[in-house]
């Protein structure tokens, strides 16, 4: 019972959380470009004024323009339900593994374009091919590294890889746990739309990715679609942070334990907010069709980190 | 096992009654009829497969009744599975081309194809049912003739005919190999059983030969690189609904045909037939997708994703033949089932994107996707089916393409108990490139379904498109259906196939340890899913999402205003973006395997180059395949067949001639022989 009740604490807690990472990465990036920046929670004022907007809708959209955020909302809270965030072992373990975790997240995105196109925006339609792009060529990647892990822990379950690495801590700093962790970092920044690969706060139209495809999405629907995105970077975060290192992350469920687990949770994302902030500051926006070549980069991080947990094993 | 042999009775009949009926009446009944006659024999096929699975019984029916000596028939586990595939698919194509081909009365034959496609359906039912070489290759032979044929029906349309020659070139060289594996197999006489077959001692060297002559020649039937060219050519002519059956069933009978000659009548071989199988497999399914990506004509882009489905299937296939060699049963299923677990859906998705494409097709009269647009106002029904099919062939959970692709991927991640690194050491690899034929799939159903249905109609065809008739619609929702109910009783249909490859003595699953119940566990407990449950959980959140909305106090006002256009007022559809455009990021990645070619030329206006009168942008991609292996190939042929051509001198005196020597070389061989 415990379970199912952490279960549904562990998705709040992702929800309520998401905005907040989110402006504590614009907050840090802000610090360290000497400018005094907005206060952390300037997204959840964001978040809540979009809600209290009208929407406004293109005429040439179909009912799938309408759709579309809820099911790229669905599919992000739907994940938060199944990566280890605060606890393992949990009961929504059996449904998905770390596969389902990354095909539902295609799910999102897969909506997210084709509502891209849907207004018949030149702007939506670069965007969403580009994004498309991007996530086509982050998959290899992001599969080789659940491979990786799945070799260490002898499963795709996310509960059992956590808890491998927690009861032999040796293997966090395994080569093949390092190489696909470097793999994975450059997918979270492909993925979530960080710097190098899109630029979250440019104003220019056509060097976007994401922000081109949802550029007609307007109050409720924009609401739910940003909150998504920031629940997208709190997963890929849970997912670098606790699968890599689950220091912390309870596994015998009682009060002390979970305190713990939220106390490091909340410093894991301050030490992984910090490198992306810091990763922003120092880097310029690749070109596009550069991108290509730092997801091959992070292709063959992760086909080394395959080959050497067969040959460390 | 009474209730067996009368389906079986069924199908044998109704099938024939639908030729004879085609080719006795005319106009709309005779369409009717036919199309009658493929239903009822498609469900009684239907109805027997899973009557024969439901019992569980292992070889359920062996049909002696037949007068005709040489035919043999025997069900087991694995006809049974492909009778239901061939059922599904045929249902719901004869339901469908009763409407569809309502277009061509009066225009093309349709007493042919009424006739041919109740020849194709009951060849494709004998096929898997054969019991021995003779009955297969008449039913192969039968069923690739008939599929020429219908292929050929809009023989007037430019580039009709030279596809019809491609496939039958093809499919006839694979034809060949197909004899040749089987005299190797049966010792010369076609006749043969497949029992004695199975227990036939033949020489390693022996087995190796007909496991490469079978490779060949199934493989080109299910359109495997670098043997699809026809594929991509003849799909796309073919009336629509026939594109169905093609890429739904007809190419899986290479599928069957590899099933049932490597892991049932060869029994088990040596790693590298597994390695072969997995290679061509990974190397089919990233250049399929990578050629669809690059395609605006909507159907040969689904023949592409045939190729590539094909090639994930044999992944599954080729992973299951590397386990069985090194001792993994449990594994070698797992490869085996995700490969039919795949089979099925892709027979049911793939069956569905035709049956969309040909209903878009019906309505706007291009397969050009840059001419279409804005269908999803006016097709509303063929859009939402068509999205299904979308997001099933891109692996989207919990659709059935997801289920399938899963347990591929579990098969492989298993790879890491093969005890020699060096084999083992490919299984990555194939995760890898799986992983990007999938990415890349799902960028080109966003393509696919974004640019044909989405935003505004980009000709006045498609904005004066309407909806398809109810038979047509029909046909769609029943296999949409099918894809989502494959897609949410995983157990259930892992456990049907549990007995298909129970059913094969030679491969020794028994002891195959799936955890059926609401997750779905692999053996040796790598991975854990459960659909079923990751819908309910997706559905009960899909509600919850506008209900928490309604209960926070959101804004509920709407406004339709018009598109964005950094300012300029009117939106017309030359400036969305198109089908080229979309794929051209990913055109760049990979110019190194397109070769594509540009024209660029600018008209500027003799005043000044500021004034751009016209621009005319070309670009082609090089079809490699088609250059680099085929042309030398096909000029050979030509020498050799001008120089056979001096043979024929018209002059009867001479042949006569011709006649009596061979003749005469004939007997003294025969002679010497003995």
């Amino acid at each position: 019972m415990i379970g199912y009740v952490l279960e549904v604490a562990q998705a709040a807690l992702a929800l309520l959380l998401a905005p907040g990472v989110v402006g504590l990465v614009r907050w840090m990036k802000a610090r360290l470009q000497n400018r005094r920046g907005a206060p952390v929670w300037q997204p959840y004022w964001e978040l809540v004024k979009l809600f209290q907007k009208e929407v406004i809708v293109s005429s040439n959209a179909s009912w799938l323009f309408r759709a579309a955020p809820f099911v790229v909302f669905t599919s992000a809270v739907a994940v938060t339900f199944l990566v280890p965030i605060l606890a393992v072992p949990l009961p929504f373990d059996g449904i998905g593994d770390l596969l389902v975790v990354v095909y539902l997240l295609l799910l999102g995105t897969f909506f997210l374009s084709l509502a891209g196109l849907d207004p018949g925006s030149p702007f939506g339609g670069m965007g969403a091919s580009r994004e498309m792009t991007v996530a086509a060529l982050a998959e290899p990647t992001v599969a080789l590294a659940i491979f990786a892990l799945a070799l260490g822990a002898g499963s795709t379950n996310l509960g059992q890889i956590v808890a491998r690495t927690l009861t032999d801590p040796g293997t966090a700093l395994s080569p093949g746990h390092l190489l696909a962790f470097g793999a994975l970092f450059i997918v979270t920044l492909a993925e979530t739309g960080r710097l190098p690969i899109d630029n979250p706060a440019t104003h220019l139209e056509l060097t976007m990715i994401h922000e081109a495809m949802v550029l007609e999405y307007s109050g409720r629907y924009l609401a739910l679609i940003e909150w998504a995105a920031a629940v997208k970077l709190l997963i890929f975060f849970s997912l670098l942070g606790n699968l890599f290192v689950p220091l912390g992350i309870s596994m015998a469920l009682t009060p002390a334990t979970l305190a713990i687990a939220v106390v490091s949770l909340l410093v894991k994302f301050v030490v992984l907010a910090g490198a992306v902030a810091i990763l922003e500051t120092r880097i310029a926006k690749l070109r596009l069709f550069r991108v290509p070549e730092l997801l091959s980069v992070s292709f063959v991080l992760a086909l080394l980190a395959v080959t050497s947990s067969f040959l460390l094993r | 096992m009474a209730a067996a042999q009368a389906l079986l009775g069924v199908v044998l009949v109704a099938y024939p009654l639908g030729v004879l009926a085609a080719l006795a009446v005319r106009g709309a009944a005779g369409r009717g009829l036919a199309a009658a006659g493929a239903l009822a024999g498609a469900l009684a096929g239907l109805a027997l497969g899973a009557v024969c699975l439901g019992a569980g019984l292992a070889p359920t029916l062996t049909a002696s009744f037949l007068p005709l000596t040489g035919f043999m028939l025997r069900i087991d586990g694995l006809s049974a599975f492909f009778l239901i595939v061939i059922g599904v698919v045929g249902a719901a194509v004869a339901v469908y081309g009763f409407g569809y081909s309502a277009a061509y009365d009066g225009r093309y034959s349709l007493r042919m194809l009424g006739a041919m496609l109740n020849v194709l359906l009951l060849s494709l039912s004998v096929q898997v049912i054969a019991d021995n070489a003779l009955t297969f290759l008449i039913a192969w032979e039968a069923m690739s003739l008939s599929a020429y044929f219908m292929v050929l029906t809009e023989h007037d349309q430019p580039g009709t005919v030279r596809a019809a020659r491609w496939y039958i070139g093809v499919t006839h060289a694979g034809f060949a190999a197909l004899v040749a594996m089987f005299l190797l197999m049966s010792g010369g006489d076609l006749t043969t059983s497949f029992a004695s077959m199975r227990s036939a001692s033949l020489s390693p060297g022996v087995r190796d030969a007909a496991f490469v002559l079978g490779l060949f020649g199934f493989s080109a039937k299910a359109g495997v690189v670098p043997l699809h060219v026809w594929l991509p050519m003849a799909h796309p002519v073919a009336p629509s609904y026939v594109s169905a059956l093609m890429s739904g069933v007809v190419i899986k009978m290479g599928v069957y045909g590899l099933l049932r000659v490597t892991i049932d009548l060869l029994g088990e071989g040596p790693a590298w037939w597994g390695g072969l199988v997995l290679g061509l497999g990974t190397v089919s399914a990233l250049l399929g997708v990578l050629y669809a990506l690059m395609e605006h004509d909507l159907k040969r882009l689904l023949a592409f994703h045939s190729v590539e489905n094909i090639g994930i299937i044999f992944i599954g296939i080729g992973a299951g033949l590397i386990f069985q060699n090194f001792g993994l049963s449990a594994l070698a299923a797992l490869g085996v089932t995700a490969g039919l677990y795949h089979t099925i859906n892709h027979a049911c998705f793939k069956g569905l994107l035709f049956l969309g494409a040909g209903s878009v097709l019906h309505a706007v009269g291009t397969r050009n996707m840059e001419a279409m647009g804005g269908l999803i106002k006016r097709m509303p029904r063929t859009a939402l089916f068509f999205l299904v099919g979308a997001c099933a062939i891109s692996a989207l959970p919990p659709l059935n393409g997801f289920v399938s692709e899963w347990l591929v991927f579990q098969a492989l991640l298993g790879g890491s108990a093969i005890p020699q690194p060096e084999v083992a050491v490919i299984m990555p690899i194939a995760v890898a490139m799986l992983a990007l034929t999938s990415g890349l799939a799902a960028a080109c159903f966003v393509k696919a379904f974004g640019i044909t249905f989405l935003a505004i109609p980009r000709s006045p065809e498609a904005a004066r498109a309407h909806e398809v008739p109810r038979s047509m619609q029909i046909s769609m929702a029943a296999l949409a259906l099918a894809c989502v109910g494959l897609g949410l009783a995983p157990s259930f249909v892992v456990r049907a196939l549990g007995r298909v490859l129970s059913s094969l003595d030679r491969f020794a699953p028994t002891e195959v340890t799936f955890t059926l119940g609401l997750p779905l566990r692999v053996p040796g407990a790598v991975g854990e899913m459960s659909s079923p449950l990751l819908a309910l959980g997706l559905l009960l959140l899909l509600g919850l999402v506008p209900l928490g909305l309604w209960l926070g106090g959101a804004d509920r006002r709407l406004r339709i205003g018009d598109t964005w256009g950094c300012g300029r007022i009117g939106q017309t559809a030359r400036m969305e973006y198109t089908a080229t455009a979309f794929a051209e990021p990913l055109r760049r990645v990979f110019a190194e395997l397109y070769r594509p070619t540009r024209d660029l030329s600018i008209d500027f206006h003799p005043a000044s180059k500021y004034f751009v009168q016209s621009i005319e942008y070309r670009s082609e991609i090089h079809p490699w395949f088609e250059r680099v292996l085929y042309a030398p190939m096909l000029r050979a042929l030509r020498v050799v067949a001008t120089w056979t051509r001096r043979l024929q001198g018209g002059s009867l005196h001479l042949y006569l001639a011709y006649m009596t020597f061979a003749l005469l070389v004939l007997l003294m061989v025969a002679r010497w022989w003995r």
